[in-house]
C-alpha cells in the first residue's frame, strides 16, 4: 500500500490521524509512561498488572506489555476485561456479543490495574470497566491508558496516559486499526 | 430474538450466538468470587412450571439471578391454576404484573406457542422449557455446548446417536433439530415402538442396533424411559429393554475413545444407563448440568438485552 499523507483526506471520507509507524511511537512513549509513572521497576514496586478491553485494547495490553519488558525488564502481567455485560446501554441496540474474558495468574487483587482501551470518547466503557473489575478483585488502584482521546466526556472519566489527544466532532468517527484486527496499523478519522 | 420456542427452523447462526455466549459467560464467571453480572437489572423473569422438574426449574432460576434479574417461580400447585384458571388467563395476569419474560413448560405440546400468541401485545417473551412431547430447545442447547467442550467447537460431521424413548421425548426432537442445523449427523436408535410415525421425514438416519451404531459415534445421548407418558406395552420388560438399549460397561468399550455419554437427567441407573457408566469420565452429565446454568443465562441475554423489535 502506497503511503498517504497524513491529514489528508482520502477517496473514501477518512483522513489518517496516525500512521502505523506513529502508532508505534506512540505505544513506545506511553510503555516509558507508564514504566516512569508506575515505578514498576523500582525495588518496592506494585505488581503492575495491563487489562486489555476488547476488542482493540487486548492487543494494544500486549504490545505496551511488550515495550515495557523491552524497556525494563519487568514483565508485566497482561489479561483481557469484557465489559459487554456492565454495560448501560445495551438495551439501545441489537444483541452484543460477548467477547473473552481472562485473568491473569493470581487475579487482581492488591495489584496496579492499568485499563487499556483503544478510544476514550464518552466514558462509558471505562465507568462499566471499573463496575467489571470490582466484580473480579479489589485492585490496589486503578489506572487508564488509551491510544486516543478523542473528548466529549460524559462522565467524569479521564485518562493517566494518552497516545493522542485528537479534537473531534460528535458526528465523527475515530477508528483505531491495528494489524491483528484490520491487517494494517493506523487512526484514521472518519 | 423475541422467543425461544422450538430448536426446529433455527438459524445456526442465532444458535451458534448463543452458544459462544454461552461459553464466554462461563468463562467470566470461571473462578470468581462474585458469580453475579448486573445485566438484566431491573428485569422480571417468571417460571411457570405446570409439570414436576427440579434441574430446569433451578437452573432457569439461577440463571436469572446470576444475571440480576427479579425471578418469581410460579408452579400449578400452589397457584390460581388449581382453582381453574387457564393457561392464557395466568399468563395475561403475569404479563399484566410486569413479567419481561414467562419460562413456561406445560404438558400439553404447542403451549408456548399459544402463548407466545397470547402475550404478543403485552411484549413479554416466551421460553419454552418443555412442552410435552414437542421441544425443550434450552435442553438442546446445553447438549450441544457440552459436545462443544468436549468435542470442539465445530460439530459439523460429528455422528450423535440418541438412544431410546425417543418417542414420549421432547429432548429429542430439539436435538435433532439443533444438532442437524449446527451440520451434527444424528441416528435415532431404538425399538420401533419407541420411535415416532413420522420419523421417515426426519434429517436422521434410524437403527435398532446399539451395538452396531456405536464404534462410528462422536457421542451417545441416552434418554429416560418415561413410563408417566406411557399407557400401554412399549417393550416386554424393563430388563429387555435395557438388555437391547442400556448402555452398560461393555458397551461403553464399543465407543470411541474420544467419544461422550449424554443424558438429559433424571436418570434410571440400571435401566437406560449403568452405574458405572454414569459415573465414568466420558459421561459429561454434571457438565450439562453446569452448562444449563450458563447456556440459560446466555438465552435470557439475548431475548432481553436489546432494543425492543417491533413485531
Amino acid at each position: 500500500m502506497a503511503p498517504r499523507q497524513r491529514g489528508a483526506t482520502d477517496p473514501a471520507g477518512e483522513r489518517e490521524l496516525l500512521s502505523a509507524g506513529d502508532v508505534a511511537r506512540t505505544v513506545a512513549r506511553m510503555a516509558h509512561q507508564i514504566i516512569e509513572k508506575t515505578a514498576l521497576d523500582a525495588p518496592s514496586a506494585p505488581e503492575v498488572v495491563l487489562m486489555g478491553i476488547p476488542s482493540r485494547g487486548a492487543p494494544l495490553a500486549r504490545r505496551l506489555a511488550a515495550r515495557i519488558a523491552e524497556f525494563s525488564g519487568v514483565e508485566v502481567a497482561v489479561g483481557t476485561l469484557d465489559v459487554t455485560l456492565y454495560r448501560d446501554d445495551l438495551r439501545r441496540g441489537p444483541t452484543r456479543p460477548l467477547e473473552a474474558t481472562s485473568l491473569p495468574e493470581g487475579g487482581v487483587d492488591d495489584r496496579l490495574v492499568v485499563l487499556v482501551d483503544d478510544v476514550l470518547f464518552s466514558g462509558r466503557t471505562v465507568r462499566a470497566a471499573l463496575d467489571a473489575l470490582r466484580d473480579h478483585g479489589r485492585p490496589r488502584s486503578v489506572q487508564l491508558a488509551v491510544l486516543v482521546d478523542r473528548g466529549h466526556r460524559e462522565l467524569p472519566i479521564r485518562a493517566d496516559y494518552v497516545g493522542k489527544n485528537v479534537p473531534t466532532a460528535r458526528s465523527e468517527d475515530v477508528a483505531v486499526l491495528l494489524e491483528e484486527f484490520d491487517g494494517r496499523d493506523g487512526v484514521v478519522l472518519r | 430474538m423475541r422467543h425461544l420456542l422450538s430448536t426446529e427452523g433455527i438459524d445456526p447462526a442465532q444458535a451458534t450466538a448463543i452458544l459462544d455466549t454461552a461459553a464466554n459467560l462461563k468463562r467470566a464467571l470461571l473462578g470468581r468470587e462474585v458469580r453475579k453480572l448486573p445485566t438484566l437489572r431491573g428485569r422480571t423473569v417468571i417460571t411457570m412450571f405446570y409439570e414436576n422438574s427440579t434441574r430446569t426449574r433451578v437452573s432457569f432460576e439461577i440463571a436469572g439471578k446470576w444475571m440480576s434479574a427479579d425471578v418469581v417461580n410460579v408452579s400449578a400447585g400452589g397457584s390460581s391454576v388449581g382453582k381453574g384458571e387457564s393457561l392464557r388467563d395466568t399468563a395475561l395476569t403475569l404479563a399484566a404484573a410486569g413479567a419481561d419474560c414467562v419460562i413456561v413448560r406445560h404438558p400439553a405440546s404447542g403451549a408456548a406457542h399459544r402463548l407466545a400468541g397470547w402475550l404478543r401485545e403485552a411484549g413479554t417473551s416466551v421460553v419454552n422449557a418443555g412442552d410435552g412431547m414437542h421441544e425443550h430447545p434450552t435442553q438442546a442447547l446445553l447438549d450441544a455446548a457440552t459436545l462443544r467442550e468436549r468435542l470442539g467447537e465445530d460439530l459439523t460431521g460429528r455422528r450423535v446417536a440418541i438412544v431410546g424413548d425417543v418417542l414420549h421425548s421432547r429432548v429429542a426432537r430439539s436435538n435433532v433439530h439443533l444438532l442437524t442445523a449446527l451440520g451434527a449427523e444424528v441416528t435415532l436408535v431404538a425399538p420401533p415402538t419407541l420411535l415416532p410415525a413420522g420419523v421417515a421425514d426426519w434429517p436422521v438416519s434410524v437403527s435398532h442396533d446399539l451395538d452396531a451404531e456405536l464404534p462410528s459415534h462422536d457421542a451417545v445421548m441416552l434418554l429416560r424411559v418415561q413410563a408417566e407418558r406411557m399407557h400401554g406395552g412399549f417393550f416386554p420388560s424393563s430388563r429387555e429393554y435395557s438388555i437391547a438399549y442400556g448402555l452398560n460397561e461393555r458397551r461403553l468399550g464399543l465407543l470411541p475413545e474420544h467419544a461422550v455419554v449424554l443424558h438429559p437427567g433424571p436418570m434410571l441407573r440400571g435401566m437406560e444407563i449403568a452405574s458405572a457408566v454414569a459415573d465414568s469420565p466420558r459421561a459429561a452429565i454434571t457438565d450439562q448440568v453446569r452448562n444449563g446454568v450458563h447456556v440459560r443465562m446466555a438465552v435470557l441475554y439475548h431475548l432481553l438485552a436489546h432494543e425492543e423489535e417491533s413485531s
